[in-house]
This record gives structure tokens, C-alpha cells and sequence, in this order.
């Protein structure tokens, strides 16, 4: 009986928060964003997102708080943005990992009067259908295409595409642009590489051996970088091989300087989190939005720019 | 005059008693406390708005789906380690079956459930004649099942999702018991009356925001209520307990103790592929990644219910309590603002603390060591 009369308090009470939680309290400044990716915890190239973020965020006075699928899956991201949607934060910062899982999520926070900046994943056409604000990002298939034909000028023939992104339709865009610009159809080089590092060398390793003419290696991210920089010195082939890699982070900076890797694609991911933020926040406060989306890279960083992406790698590059 | 012991079996058990040894006690106690906390850390927030309970509600109902399954086989002595593997392998064999081969919704879905129904068999009889823990042999179908979801992917579609099953789905006669709401025209109707919240501009203009019930809420709901009546009010519900309590001496008194676990797969099975089929149609796409993970968290909702990992003890509503536990912590975080990346820690510890207590207030009343 104590337990139902329990439960009675704690029904109603639950009613009434549920009542009072309708009330918005409206403040000027002191915006509450929310960011939302896909990616699961492990990746490292979302720390220079947040920093990114974060930065714009003290600039401006407002706060921004980051949520993500911790195993990276869709689905869970998908009820992570409908939290978030009922939450009302001031503005929603969110990826397309995939337009039809996650789109209908975002339309819904859109339909609701939220402002949303879409990032990272996705392209600016998924974005405008969404009705979001803009989009800061790479187009991923181009990135790969302008990569490739840099490795094409170089005299490279074959190559590796190691990912680690696999049920994530950016990886497979990327190395089908990289396929592309070189001119040759993708089909086995692309391995799933899995997310353990220790796998993704030993799977680097067997591929390289089993296919020794390969002459060039493209990495989609730190997470598949830095096993293969590993598998490179293992086998001897460091240096030897021509290795590109998409995005940056301390390793990788190393890695270029040591002639390991010839260059990296950086797609400035402090921008996707800095410029939403600022987006968002001059659209609130002031009206003004820019007309187009922005594109955030591909840059590409090589021996000779180095030194200042360097002394930033890993925080806000 | 001699005194007559009474039979212990006819022993009257004082109510206090009898509630203490039910296996839902810790669950409902761990329910209260969770509603609690965040009635006071989140109280205030959206999150006990009907959008937000729905969200929360619809996370809930995709853990009981898993849980009752789980929680049946758990209490019949066996673990299923392949059932995250096993959402995404029905999520892909359907969306397959729909997009590649083309036939109608309701017969992939059909199909599917007799597929993953099969693979639940197969699991069962492994178990059965080999004698192998089953933690072993459903471990090794959770990367088959994984691997096979990623290749068939990849070979028939060329990228790991396959998307277009909303287009696919609509009009279906069934397919919206898996992926739509119910009751969407009440909520309609409330919307009008304005007790509910509508979109106030937008091409959505005064509709409601929340437009219905997930179907996996009604689901989850039957599945709880069915399975705690086979469980708790048949004699097959009886067998359950004691395949899993006390396999030899079940068989003594002629329980059919391997169909009874190899049912307990097939059910498993198909709770996976009642839930990856649901996440396919409501996304309209199945991903090879859909439910890593899940088996664990299944698991975690079913001893938060306070179900005996050696099996023999458990119960039904006490790990659907489990799953709404465990929905809630994952949701509700976001709303407390707490790093995200804390949910894994509070969760690791009330799962510790809630075995803990079960365990303890079990040794304590029943005296067993």
C-alpha cells in the first residue's frame, strides 16, 4: 500500500512538472545550443569540432553542449535529436549521417520553429531540403576526387582505401571520388577496416602483402591514420608508399613531416564547429544569415604548410 | 498429544515476505529512485513534456522489446550474446528482401521473422547437442550474424544502407503495425482542442507535435503482459523456471527441458527481428550497425529486473522495469545536462549497485548463502 501511495505522489507530481515544463522562459543572450553527431566516442577528430564550437560559444556568450550515439548508431542518434528537440534548446547543430534515417528527425526539430545548422556529414542540397539554415561541410566525393588526381599527378596507378566509417556512406563517397580521380573503378581495395587500431594495422598489413603492387594509401580519418603509419614501418613500407589521408591531428602532422605521409585532406573541422555557432547566433540576435553554405575544404596540408597547421594540430586543427 | 509439523510447503508466508522475494522488488525501487532523481535534476525541462515522454517511452519500449526475450531465456538458464547481431541481420534481410528482390512488405516481413526464427533454432540446437555454454556458441553467431549483415550489404547494394523502405512501406497492410502510431487521430483531435502542443508555423501548421503512439510502445506493452502470463499463469511458464532452475531435476519430472530452451531461442530470436524490423520501416533504411551493442544492454534491463544470471529466477515485468530504467538514465541525461559521455559511468553503477541489492535483500530473506 505504501508503494501505491508512493507511486500516486510521484504520478501527480510528474503531471504537474509535465504542465510547468511547457513554460519557456525567453532570454536574450546566454543561447543554449546543442551539437549532435554520429560518430562514436572514440573518433578524435570531434575534440577539434568541439574546440571549434566551444570557442564560438565564449565568444559570443552563449553555451554549447555535444551528444552522440556512443557506438555510433543511427538509430540511437536518431532519438537523440528528438530529445533534443523537446528539450527547444535555441539551436540544433546536427550531421546527415544518412538523409532518409536521420532526416525526418531533423525536419521534425526544423517543423518546431528550432534553427538548425547542419555540419560535417551531408551535403548542402540534404541540408536545404531539410530546411536547416545552412551547411558547413565538405563535399566528401569531391574532397576524394581533388585527392586522387593529386595522387594521379604523381604517377600513382593503385591504391588502398582503408575504412573504418563502414556503414557511413561518407567513407564509401570518399574513396569512390579518390577511385575516381585516378582513374581507375573501386571495388576490393575498399577494405572495412574495423575501429580497433590494432586490427586495422594487422588488416592493412595482410592487404599490402597479398597485394604488393599497390602504390598509393588513402586513410579516411586519425583513426585509420595512425594503425596504418604503424603497419607502413612494420612492413618497410613508410615513406616508400604514397599515402594520403583525409583530416589531422598531431600524428598525422608528424607523420608528414617524417615524409611518412605525402598530405593530408583537412576539412578545417574547426570551422564546422566554430561557424554554426556563430550562424546561429547572429541569425537569433541580429537577422543576418549569409545567403550560401559553407565549404569548409578540402584543404590540403603538405610539407611545405606545415608549420602552422602544426602548432595547432589536434585543437583547433 | 503429539504436535504434527506443519508441511512447510502449506507454511503461510508473512506479506512482507512474499513482496521482498519477488524478483521485481529492486526493479521497482530502482524505477522510483531514477523518476526522482530526475524529477528533481530535470524536473523543469521538456523532458516530462508529452514529446519528451514519448521519446524517453519509444528508447524504453525498444529495450523491452529485447528484454522479454531475454529475460525468458535468461530464467530459462540460457544467454543469447547474438541478439544486437541479430536486429541488424533482420533489418537487413528485410530491407534486402523489399528494395533488391521486390516483393510485397508484408511478405518480407513474414519472411524475415521465419528467417531469424530459424537462426534462433539453430542457435538452440547447438546449445542443446553440443553441451557448449551458450554464452560460446550465440558469441559466435553474434559476429556471423554481423559479418553476414555487412557483406550481403555491401554485395547487394554496394554501401551498408539500404534506404528507400518508407516508399516501400506505405500503403502496406501491415507494415504500419511495425513502424507507425496509433491513435493518431486522438492526438489530432487533441491538437484541435489545444490540449496538446501543435507546430505553430511551417508547412506542419497546427498539427500536433506528437501526431501518436510508436506502435513499439504498444508492442513492448503486449509483449509484457503475455510474457509474464505464460511466465507466472501456465504450467509452461512453470517449465521455464525449471529448465533453467534445475535442468536435472526438471527432466525427472518430465519437463521438456530442450524444447522448452530451444523455444526460449526462437523467441529471443524473434523479439530481435520484431525490433530491427520496426527500426527498418520507421527509418525507412537498415543499417549494417544497426543494434551493436544491444544483446549487453538486453541483458542489463533483465538483471536490473532482478533475473538470476544463472538462470531459474527472474521475471518478466521486472525487466521491462529494467529497460524503462535504462531508457530513462540514457535520455534523461541529455535533458540534466551531464556530459554524455557519463551516461556509460552511471549506468555501470547503478547496474552494480541494483545487483548488489538484489542479491543482498534475496540472501537476507530466503537465508541462502
Amino acid at each position: 500500500m505504501k508503494n501505491l501511495s508512493f507511486k500516486a505522489v510521484l504520478l501527480a507530481s510528474l503531471a504537474a512538472t509535465a504542465a510547468m515544463g511547457v513554460v519557456q522562459s525567453a532570454s536574450a543572450a546566454d543561447e543554449k545550443y546543442v551539437l549532435i553527431h554520429h560518430s562514436p566516442d572514440s573518433e578524435t577528430f570531434w575534440n577539434t569540432v568541439k574546440n571549434g564550437a566551444s570557442l564560438a560559444a565564449k565568444e559570443v556568450g552563449a553555451t554549447v553542449t555535444f551528444r552522440n550515439p556512443p557506438s555510433g548508431d543511427l538509430a540511437d542518434m536518431v532519438r537523440i535529436i528528438q530529445q533534443t528537440t523537446a528539450e527547444k534548446p535555441d539551436g540544433i547543430i546536427v550531421t546527415i549521417p544518412d538523409l532518409e534515417t536521420v532526416g525526418g528527425a531533423i525536419a521534425d526539430a526544423v517543423a518546431q520553429g528550432i534553427p538548425v545548422v547542419t555540419m560535417n556529414t551531408g551535403t548542402a542540397e540534404e541540408s536545404k531540403k531539410l530546411g536547416a539554415l545552412l551547411h558547413v561541410g565538405q563535399p566528401e566525393y569531391e574532397a576524394g576526387k581533388g585527392a586522387g588526381e593529386r595522387a594521379k599527378a604523381e604517377g600513382m596507378k593503385s591504391f588502398l582505401c582503408v575504412n573504418s566509417l563502414f556503414p557511413n556512406v561518407a567513407g564509401q563517397q570518399r574513396c569512390e571520388g579518390f577511385a575516381e580521380g585516378l582513374g581507375v573503378p573501386l571495388g576490393e581495395q575498399m577494405i572495412d577496416s574495423g575501429t580497433d587500431a590494432a586490427e586495422i594495422a594487422n588488416r592493412v598489413k595482410a592487404y599490402l602483402s597479398s597485394h604488393p603492387d599497390t602504390s598509393a594509401v588513402l586513410t579516411l580519418g586519425p583513426m585509420t591514420a595512425i594503425p596504418t603509419i604503424k603497419a607502413l614501418k612494420d612492413n618497410g613500407m613508410a615513406g616508400d608508399i604514397y599515402f594520403a589521408t583525409f583530416d589531422l591531428n598531431p600524428d598525422i602532422s608528424q607523420a608528414i613531416k617524417d615524409g611518412v605521409i605525402n598530405f593530408a585532406i583537412d576539412q578545417q573541422p574547426f570551422l564546422q564547429g566554430y561557424l554554426p555557432v556563430i550562424t546561429l547566433t547572429n541569425d537569433l540576435r541580429y537577422g543576418v544569415l549569409q545567403a550560401n553554405s559553407v565549404l569548409s575544404g578540402p584543404g590540403f596540408v603538405t610539407k611545405d604548410n606545415l608549420s602552422l597547421v602544426e602548432s595547432l594540430a589536434g585543437k583547433y586543427r | 498429544m503429539t504436535s504434527i509439523s506443519t508441511d512447510e510447503r502449506l507454511k503461510r508466508n508473512s506479506l512482507l515476505r512474499r513482496a521482498l522475494v519477488r524478483p521485481e522488488l529492486g526493479a521497482i525501487g530502482g524505477t522510483a529512485a531514477v523518476f526522482a532523481f530526475f524529477l528533481i535534476l530535470a524536473g523543469g525541462t521538456q523532458m516530462f513534456a508529452l514529446d519528451g515522454v514519448i521519446n524517453w517511452s519509444t528508447v524504453s519500449a525498444q529495450f523491452i522489446v529485447l528484454a522479454v526475450g531475454v529475460s525468458l531465456l535468461m530464467i530459462a538458464g540460457e544467454f543469447d550474446l547474438s541478439l544486437g547481431s541479430m536486429v541488424g541481420f533482420s533489418g537487413m534481410v528485410f530491407g534486402l528482401l523489399v528494395i533488391h528482390v521486390g516483393i510485397p512488405v508484408w511478405v518480407a516481413i513474414v519472411l524475415t521473422f521465419a528467417v531469424c526464427a530459424l537462426i534462433g533454432t539453430i542457435n538452440g540446437v547447438l546449445v542443446i547437442r553440443t553441451g557448449l555454454p551458450s554464452f560460446v556458441v550465440t558469441l559466435a553467431f553474434m559476429f556471423i550474424l554481423r559479418g553476414a549483415t555487412i557483406w550481403s550489404a555491401i554485395t547487394f547494394n554496394k554501401q551498408p544502407v539500404v534506404s528507400g523502405i518508407s516508399d516501400a512501406a506505405a500503403g502496406d497492410p501491415i507494415a504500419w503495425l511495425f513502424g507507425g502510431k496509433a491513435f493518431t487521430g486522438l492526438f489530432t483531435w487533441l491538437g484541435q482542442q489545444g490540449i496538446i502542443e501543435t507546430y505553430t508555423r511551417g508547412t506542419r501548421l497546427g498539427q500536433p507535435i506528437v501526431d501518436g503512439i510508436p506502435m513499439l510502445i504498444l508492442w513492448a506493452i503486449g509483449l509484457v503482459i503475455v510474457g509474464q502470463w505464460v511466465l507466472t499463469r501456465t504450467k509452461f511458464g512453470n517449465w521455464i523456471y525449471a529448465a533453467g532452475g534445475d535442468p536435472q531435476a526438471a527432466r525427472n519430472v518430465g519437463v521438456p527441458v530442450a524444447r522448452v530452451k530451444v523455444l526460449m531461442f526462437i523467441v529471443a530470436a524473434i523479439c530481435a527481428a520484431l525490433l530491427g524490423i520496426s527500426q527498418a520501416i520507421e527509418f525507412g533504411s537498415a543499417a549494417s550497425d544497426r543494434g551493436i551493442m544491444t544483446e549487453f544492454e538486453a541483458i542489463i534491463c533483465v538483471v536490473f529486473g532482478g533475473a538470476l544470471l544463472t538462470g531459474g529466477y527472474g521475471s518478466v515485468v521486472g525487466a521491462a522495469l529494467g529497460a524503462v530504467i535504462f531508457g530513462v538514465v540514457q535520455q534523461g541525461l541529455f535533458f540534466t545536462n551531464v556530459e554524455s559521455s557519463l551516461f556509460r559511468v552511471f549506468l555501470g553503477t547503478i547496474l552494480l549497485g541494483a545487483v548488489v541489492a538484489n542479491t543482498y535483500i534475496r540472501r537476507s530473506i530466503t537465508g541462502e548463502r
